[in-house]
């Protein structure tokens, strides 16, 4: 079985995010950048399933710049077994990112794609399900156990109030919540090793797909803040104040 | 032009997030219609008939959407989408599952959790964990397709019945079957719509001392909620949390317990109207959110609470 996961570079998510005053974006130069946690998870899941022997190759798949190759390699170094860099400058829609790994998935043939539910910079909890979609495949998405079953994944989903078991026929996507797994820390042995894995180099133009924005972002601002009020000490002021606001 | 809502729901009851979405839909366009999908859900369809400012119901009423899977899902709206200028779901988990394939299947992007309808075409949503507010524009002539965080949209009224049109369910493509589940039953209020919520994180230490919350909340009516800290030391389970990870609410009072409140956590919680905190730690950053603050030890301030509201008729 082979799986393919596409892993996203994004803001590390300990960096308090800023705004850029021109309300443009925020604010990317000077910092910290890192794989999406939930696309560790995938990573994790996938090189699991290697080492159990259930999978044969696990190919990593980063859609962004340059650098994205510096994600790449920490899922090689995970123990991913060789990636694929697809350069794109700029921002990036979800659909035109699962066109771009439609066409990944027809070229190299995987039996699952596994990936994060949601990245956590735009939120948009899509990339998954569009594949799947343009694929025509079935879906597990916010996965919380995975039992592969004679041609069939079990995923148990987190759902609202509790968990949902599905059976999906293979080939199939599959998205990442955060109970799946503990991703592991690369060790330095394996890091020295990642170094000498393939990364292979595309951009959107070799596999034919449009990846102009379909949304335009008139502004990116700042939530409204909201401030402190009092500090109280004993319970029954808590409450006084609490009924005073009309709280309860 | 016309609007359509698929409905979130359980077969037996409509979830108060769709009346919050048709709140969203009436904003963009009219009339608005509301697809029931489900297995023996005509209680849902009449509830669905009844919100007001919807002018009817699509009902399909077949054993493959029992579990609203999403390729079966995805099929269903998109052989009724030709008649609607834009396509809503709740951002609830089912309507994240299905509608993303809806959105691939006609070649649009889809705007994920919006907060707030600037104009017919133009929407406000929350990026990096609610850090950051995007306003974005969607195309001239293209559908849209959103999902709607609904604790920003305030529930649409009742209203006259509406007529409910029974729809036929489309070809099953039969890539997943439903196999189990497991849900938490609880006779409390539903998180993402309670009035009040009371979470509890890791300064509470143990899943035994988390029970300290219950009694509080049977006082106040609230739904119990939690950080990912406390779910992720195994004190509730991950549908217990409010957060980036996990639920967004907005109720009318959040009282956090032992919270020390992280980013991802004041994510899914400061929208509500009044937050109040109980920590040790008069530094914890969740009082620089917190409208009340009660700087104390909790396992002797929950108790000293039980009582108070005891006394107070609560």
């Amino acid at each position: 079985m082979k799986l393919l996961v596409p892993v996203k570079r994004v803001i590390d998510f300990n960096v308090k995010v800023r705004v850029k005053a021109d309300q443009t974006g925020v604010e990317t130069a000077n910092v910290k950048m890192s794989m999406n946690p939930f696309d560790e998870i995938a990573v994790e899941e996938a090189v699991r399933l290697k080492e159990q022997g259930k999978a044969t190759e696990v190919i990593a798949v980063s859609i962004g710049p340059a650098q994205a190759s510096e994600t790449i390699r920490t899922a090689l170094a995970m123990g991913a077994d060789r990636g694929i860099l697809i350069k794109v400058d700029g921002e990036i829609e979800p659909l035109a990112v699962a066109k771009l790994l439609k066409a990944v998935v027809d070229a190299e043939k995987p039996d699952m794609v596994i990936t994060g539910k949601q990245a956590i910079d735009d939120d948009a909890n899509q990339t998954g399900q569009m594949l799947a979609a343009l694929l025509g495949w079935g879906q597990g998405t916010f996965a919380h156990k995975l039992e592969m079953n004679d041609g069939a994944a079990l995923i148990t989903r987190e759902i609202d109030g509790g968990l949902q078991t599905v059976s999906v026929k293979l080939p199939a996507v599959m998205t990442t919540d955060l109970r799946l797994n503990e991703p592991r820390y690369a060790s330095l042995p394996n890091i020295m090793k990642a170094k000498k894995k393939p990364i292979e180099e595309k951009s959107a133009a070799d596999y034919g797909v449009d990846v102009t924005p379909r949304l335009s972002v008139v502004k990116v601002s700042e939530p409204p803040r909201r401030s402190g009020g009092v500090k109280v000490k004993t319970v029954t002021e808590f409450l006084d104040k609490l009924a005073e606001a009309g709280a309860i | 032009m016309a609007v359509l809502v698929v409905a979130d729901h359980d077969n037996a009851r409509l979830s108060d997030a769709t009346a919050r979405t048709v709140t969203a839909a009436a904003a963009i366009g009219a009339p608005v219609h509301i697809l029931v999908a489900g297995k023996d859900c005509a209680a849902v369809a009449a509830a669905a008939a009844t919100i007001a400012g919807v002018e009817k119901i699509l009902l399909a009423d077949d054993a493959q959407y029992a579990r609203q899977l999403a390729e079966c899902m995805e099929a269903l709206i998109l052989s009724v989408a030709d008649k609607y200028d834009a396509i809503l779901a709740p951002a609830a988990s089912n309507g994240k599952n299905y509608l993303p394939r809806v959105a691939a299947k006609l070649d649009v992007a889809q705007i994920s959790e919006i907060i707030k309808v600037v104009a017919p075409d133009t929407f406000e949503r929350p990026i990096y964990a609610g850090n950051a507010i995007q306003t974005v524009k969607a195309p001239a002539g293209a559908k849209k397709v959103i999902t709607v965080r609904g604790s920003a949209f305030k529930p649409a009224a009742q209203g006259a019945k509406v007529g409910i049109e029974k729809i036929a369910a489309a070809a099953d493509p039969g890539l997943s079957t439903f196999a189990s589940e497991a849900l938490s039953h609880s006779d409390r209020p539903e998180l993402t719509s309670a009035k009040i919520v009371i979470s509890g994180g890791r300064g509470l230490g143990s899943a035994e001392n988390f029970h300290l919350l219950d009694k509080i909340a049977d006082h106040l009516h609230a739904a119990i909620g939690a950080s990912r800290a406390a779910v992720d030391a195994g004190y509730v389970p991950n549908d217990f949390q409010v957060g980036q990870t996990g639920k967004n609410v907005a109720p009318d009072l959040y009282l956090a317990v032992g919270i020390s409140g992280a980013i991802q956590h004041l994510a899914g919680m400061k929208d509500s109207r009044i937050i109040a905190a109980i920590n040790k730690d008069e530094e914890a950053p969740i009082f620089q959110v917190a409208d009340v603050g009660l700087v104390a030890d909790l396992f002797t301030a929950l108790p000293e609470l039980e009582a108070e509201l005891a006394k107070r008729g609560h």
